[in-house]
């Protein structure tokens, strides 16, 4: 089975990022280049093991694709190490922070092109949780599709798979190829790369695409966009925890205190 | 006018908790001047639901049958797609829910519609909507608009908005006949039911709730055990579930199970969204994390920056 996996480069706020940092003037947050921190996203890695297995000892073929700047090479060399056979990354200035529908017309050129039975998403990205790029670039193919996956198997020519629903029930559905799954994070154990694997992966090729190769422009772009950012604003504190501090023993005095009380109240 | 179309959530015949929510959104939006609302219900058993939402501020209904007898995605899509091109509303209100997600986003980007999802606060003005959600993993707020937009769909987090009262006035009830036959591209094979425990979570005055920072499912027992110590039932966070290390049944938050106890004592929880959508109704809740900047620690009522093992040590010691 042809199988393609886009994986996502996600930003998290450097640690010591305070809210102090934020809010000057206006309330509104201007993020200094070197206040972000990069790495794969969490969700893609249990995709691309669930490609990977799926593509176990057959004829298969495993793609990843990104959309994203020089940095998100690191996601794509990520899934090389684990066993992916190409690829792929599509980049323009033109894309640099639009949501996740923009993202999913891009990855819908990319997937035209590559014509696979099976494209496994992350069920969300850390950074934007948006938890839509998935099924938009699903709906732009006019393919099958089911979000929130957590099991996935084979049915002759089709799939098994198992989602989740709220309130801890599960739903078990049989799909026809092609088809988009999103799938959760944690339901399998992702392969670790070996070091050679690793330089392999370090020094194999990535096919770079620009916006005119998957056949898009600016304006294609702006139109399939679903929002704009107009503002980001440091969120919003709660109340804030009364914080118990001193050694353990201390701590855990108070705590059974607390439990105490309030287990009588 | 325009309409401000509420995608009504239904599971098991039963409309679900969050619906009430966005006709709630919808009447503060519609006083803003989006439009009027008007209340969608998509689904075999719609009519029968109809009851349901006699709320205030709700005039109308759409009834839009479907030949399954339940949820499914490629069906919903296709209803809503018809709804949005025969009534061009300004605004289609859904959940950020697991149904939700497997169908806006389709309708979204093939219509070119605008679109933004785990919303938690919007309103209207004279240009149009304007939207906040989380960004970089809930640090920080986003504030979207929808320029050029005719119709923009927009996925409310359950729990974030108030929810609408029931109310005397009458409905008008609108049959809407889809042509739907052919709609569906899964087939349900079995709907689970979360199985039912002898300790069940959402019943205990007490839980000790435990996530990814107990670090491998070897702590487990010795946790279990400190569990037993003090009198608390061992509730989980989700990752703990996906990688196999707990039951289903002890799962706290949106794909598990609500809990309100008396106190949640959370060890290694970071306070993700879809996990607080489950616990933050919960009376006391005491927090241990070695992250000062955890975000667990802006709702939790009592915090502590510390090693889970070395308080849970302190707390057996205690009890023994
Ligand atoms: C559609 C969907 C539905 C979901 N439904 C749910 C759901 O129902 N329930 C749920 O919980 N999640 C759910 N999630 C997952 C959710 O987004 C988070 O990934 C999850 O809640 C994180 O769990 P955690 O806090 O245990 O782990 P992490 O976020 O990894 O946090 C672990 C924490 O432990 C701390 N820590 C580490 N070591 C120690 C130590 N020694 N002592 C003290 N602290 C330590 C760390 O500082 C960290 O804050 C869902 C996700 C999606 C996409
Ligand atoms: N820039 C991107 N490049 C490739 N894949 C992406 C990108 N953004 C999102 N995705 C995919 O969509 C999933 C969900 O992301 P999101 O919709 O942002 O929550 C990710 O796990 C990826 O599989």
């Amino acid at each position: 089975m042809k199988i393609l996996v886009p994986v996502k480069q996600v930003a998290c706020l450097r640690e010591d990022f305070g809210a102090g940092a934020a809010g000057a003037g206006n309330g509104a947050v201007e993020l200094a280049p070197d206040t972000l921190v990069w790495t794969p996203n969490e969700w893609d890695a249990f995709s691309l093991e669930a490609a990977l297995a799926l593509n176990e000892g057959g004829e298969g073929e495993t793609v990843v694709v990104t959309v994203g700047d020089e940095r998100a090479e690191e996601s794509l060399r990520a899934g090389l190490a684990m066993g992916a056979d190409r690829a792929v990354r599509v980049w323009d200035q033109a894309l640099a922070g639009v949501d996740a529908l923009a993202i999913a017309r891009v990855l819908a050129a990319v997937a035209s092109a590559e014509r696979p039975d099976l494209i496994l998403c992350g069920a969300q990205s850390s950074d934007a949780a948006s938890a839509a790029t998935g099924v938009a670039l699903a709906g732009l193919l006019e393919c099958a599709h089911v979000a929130v996956v957590e099991q996935i198997g084979p049915d002759g020519e089709r799939l098994i798979v198992q989602r989740q629903l709220e309130g801890g029930a599960v739903e078990l559905l049989s799909v026809g190829l092609p088809a988009l799954l999103t799938v959760q994070s944690g339901i399998n154990a992702p392969r670790r790369p070996n070091l050679r694997a690793i330089k392999q992966a370090r020094a194999a090729s990535v096919a770079v695409l620009g916006l005119a190769d998957v056949g898009l422009d600016a304006g294609a772009l702006a139109s399939a966009a679903g929002s704009r950012t107009v503002a980001l604003m440091p969120r919003p504190r709660g109340g804030g925890a009364t914080l118990l501090d001193g050694p353990p023993a201390e701590i855990a005095a108070r705590i059974a205190a607390i439990v105490g009380e309030a287990m009588r109240a | 006018m325009r309409e401000v179309m509420v995608l009504a959530e239904a599971r098991r015949g039963e409309l679900r908790p969050v619906s009430f929510e966005l006709i709630g959104a919808a009447r503060a939006l519609c006083e803003q001047g989006a439009g009027e609302p008007v209340v969608a219900l998509i689904g075999p058993d719609a009519e029968a639901q109809a009851g349901a939402v006699s709320l205030e501020g709700v005039q109308r209904v759409l009834v839009v049958p479907t030949p399954q007898a339940h949820f499914e995605a490629h069906v919903a899509q296709a209803a809503v797609e018809a709804l949005i091109e025969q009534r061009r509303p300004s605004l289609v209100l859904a959940g950020h829910t697991i149904d939700s997600l497997g169908f806006a986003p389709a309708v979204a980007a093939r219509g070119e519609h605008g679109f933004a999802g785990d919303v938690t606060s919007v309103s209207w003005r004279e240009q149009g909507a304007l939207a906040q959600r989380p960004a970089y993993g809930e640090e920080l707020i986003a504030e979207l608009d929808f320029p050029g937009k005719e119709t923009v769909i927009l996925l409310l987090r359950p729990g974030a908005f108030e929810p609408t009262a029931a109310a005397e006035a009458g409905i008008e009830v609108e049959r809407v006949e889809l042509d739907l036959a052919t709609a569906a591209r899964s087939e349900r094979v079995e709907l689970r039911e979360a199985p039912s425990e002898q300790r069940d979570i959402a019943k205990a005055d007490f839980l000790l709730a435990l996530g990814r920072g107990i670090g491998s499912a070897d702590s487990l027992p010795r946790l279990e055990r400190l569990a037993e110590a003090i009198g608390a039932t061992v509730s989980v966070s989700g990752p703990l579930v996906e990688a196999g290390w707990a039951s289903r049944t002890r799962k706290v938050g949106q794909s598990g199970k609500t809990v309100a106890p008396r106190v949640y004592l959370a060890l290694g929880i970071s306070g993700a969204a879809q996990h607080l959508a489950g616990m933050s109704r919960s009376r006391t809740i005491v927090a241990v994390n070695s992250d000062p900047g955890a975000r667990i620690f802006d709702f939790a009522h009592y915090g502590a920056v510390a090693d889970l093992f070395e308080i849970a040590d302190e707390l057996e010691r205690l009890s023994a």
